[in-house]
């Protein structure tokens, strides 16, 4: 308000919005690019000087998804492996967060403690390991290989604890002298009121899930088992000339899902970064 | 999918053996109770997380190969010549030399990016927030894929839009990805641009945080833009900077998937990450010493976290 009062001057204000928007062009801009140019027919792809605009409209490049990669199954496999992730977080982590906030048990001290931990540890630091168990669990190149080591993450469980934490004790010895078992107390009262956290974890989740790269990377050895994210960066390095062709239209599809999920849920998106990470 | 059920029954089963119990009893079968909530997260968390975290450091001290897993008694015990090995390791220490050009000049340049535009949104003056917003955040969430892509592009060195760009002005610009005095550079700003919009975020919450008749005290006092960034703004953004600071810190020193898809580590290791090296150990079936880079790496963010807890917090003058 004060600064909205003192700095009346239309100068400054134009100066903002003149750098903000630059801004806003400079990180905006490529994806526009992107996404205008998936609809152009080769040559123009690569006309010097390079063009807005499509001159002349064409799915062709969607249609070199399916005809030159196995498109339908790398969707499928992120789909599936975003999905199946995302649930079980969701489940998991609520449970876990309700008893180490709530109920008192032996080893919860421990628990947590091993939980904060391991926060910090880079993911490479865990993947040998991960590779070798897994090669010994025969889950080397299936999807449950790419879902397990993601199920129950210490974020996750971080996340829902503090939340659970800010729900008054008071209400959950009302449904206790009510005689409700932990389980129903944990269903009907609980998970209700945790709506947003569940929504920010779930967004949280799906976007690291679809978007994750490393893992996928070593684990999934055969084109079957690829999720979008490899079988394109696998397929763009592969090649000498950089198939814009192909790379353009899978990319566009890489990034339509999670703006999709992140423009309608932005809200919740930006009020749970900001809360987890303030308090 | 078969957890709620396995929990159902351990909960249900608390009634029957504690119902008529007195208080003695009762943490106990709250105790149950509690295990069966954070069982299925905890065995599932024990076996994909802690347990790597802990075979990671045994398998640092060992000469393990690839080859040796259908073999375990091949094994030998090497002690610490695996970290002591990186002192000579030539690629190593480029690897850990361009990480620390990376961390050193990408985490300043993106919290002051990031603080520049959450402070602009901030200032009242601006309308679209949610557009603005939307957008400075947007490629936190694309996939390092699609930006790759996209940087290509833009970073061609004959028809690409940064060089046709440059050429406007007369100037030849270089093969931004070829080069070994330009790649490291470049991706650093990528780093920057695809990260900003994180900060901006958290910032935008600690800027709003802030009460606003501080601001008008301070003003009233006579206190000038400057001054009331400097004495106002700085000191009660320092908790929010330390988080913004600890999570792009964490993140760079792990610097791996912006050389992977951008340059592959080139060109001539010029971009080669000690996340990346250490991942090439593990591709080459060295075990044991890419156990013990990725520790390297683990204590370096540990012990530069402690850094910025040392340096913002709490030495309010």
């Amino acid at each position: 308000m004060t600064e909205h009062l003192r700095s009346r001057d239309r100068v400054a204000r134009a100066a903002l919005y003149l750098v903000l928007s630059s801004g806003l062009v400079l990180v905006v801009g490529p994806f526009v690019w992107m996404l205008l140019s998936s609809f152009k027919p080769e040559g123009e792809i690569r006309a010097i000087p390079p063009t807005w605009f499509p001159h002349d409209p064409t799915l062709a490049n969607y249609g070199n998804l399916f005809d030159r990669l196995d498109f339908p199954t790398f969707f499928t496999n992120s789909v599936v492996v975003a999905v199946l992730t995302t649930a079980g977080n969701l489940l998991f982590c609520s449970a876990a967060g309700y008893a180490l906030a709530k109920v008192p048990f032996a080893g919860k001290r421990v628990l947590f403690g091993i939980v904060l931990g391991t926060l910090m540890v880079p993911s490479i630091v865990t993947i040998v390991p991960l590779f070798v168990l897994s090669s010994n669990l025969g889950l080397v190149n299936t999807l449950a290989g790419l879902i397990l080591p993601y199920l129950a993450q210490a974020f996750g469980v971080f996340l829902m604890r503090q939340f659970i934490l800010s729900i008054p004790d008071e209400l959950l010895e009302a449904a206790r002298i009510d005689a409700a078992s932990e389980w129903r107390i944990f269903w009907q009262v609980v998970l209700p009121l945790c709506r947003p956290a569940l929504a920010t974890l779930g967004i949280l989740t799906f976007l690291a899930s679809w978007n994750n790269f490393l893992w996928p990377l070593v684990a999934a050895t055969e084109e079957e088992t690829y999720t979008l994210p490899v079988a394109l960066a696998l397929y763009a390095i592969g090649q000498n000339r950089t198939e814009y062709d192909l790379l353009l239209p899978g990319a566009v599809v890489i990034v339509l899902p999670v703006l999709i999920v992140f423009v309608l849920l932005q809200r919740h998106f930006v009020r749970g970064i900001a809360t987890t990470g303030l308090k | 999918m078969s957890a709620p059920p396995e929990t159902a029954t351990n909960t249900a089963a608390v009634p029957a053996t504690g119902g008529d119990a007195g208080t003695a009893r009762r943490p106990r079968s709250r105790s149950l109770a509690g295990w069966g909530f954070a069982l299925p997260f905890a065995l599932l968390f024990l076996v994909f997380t802690a347990g790597p975290v802990v075979a990671s450091l045994l398998m640092s001290v060992t000469d393990l190969r690839g080859t040796d897993l259908l073999d375990p008694f091949n094994v030998d015990i090497v002690g610490l010549d695996n970290y002591l090995r990186l002192a000579g390791d030539e690629k190593f220490l480029t690897a850990a030399g361009n990480t620390a050009i990376f961390v050193v000049v990408g985490v300043p340049l993106t919290m002051a990016l990031s603080l520049l535009v959450a402070m602009g949104l901030n200032s009242g003056l601006v309308r679209f927030q949610t557009l603005f917003r939307v957008g400075y955040y947007l490629p936190v969430v694309t996939s390092i894929v699609a930006i790759s892509v996209v940087w290509r592009f833009v970073l061609q060195p004959d028809s690409g839009l940064l060089n046709e760009f440059l050429g406007l002005f007369g100037v030849d610009g270089p093969n931004w990805l070829n080069n070994q005095t330009f790649a490291l550079p470049t991706l650093i700003v990528m780093g920057a641009w695809r990260n900003l919009g994180f900060g901006m975020v958290i910032f935008l919450a600690g800027l709003q945080a802030i009460p606003k008749d501080l601001y008008e005290a301070a003003t009233i006092d006579g206190a000038r833009r400057f001054a009331r960034f400097r004495y106002l703004t700085v000191p009660m953004l320092r908790p929010t900077m330390l988080f913004v600071a600890v999570i792009t810190t964490i993140g760079y020193v792990q610097f791996f998937e912006e050389p992977f898809v951008m340059t592959q580590g080139g060109p001539l290791d010029s971009t080669l990450s000690l996340a990346y090296h250490t991942y090439n150990q593990f591709g080459f079936g060295n075990y044991g010493s890419a156990s013990a880079m990725g520790y390297v790496l683990f204590v370096v963010v540990v012990l530069l976290s402690i850094a910025w807890f040392k340096l913002l917090r709490n030495n309010v003058d």
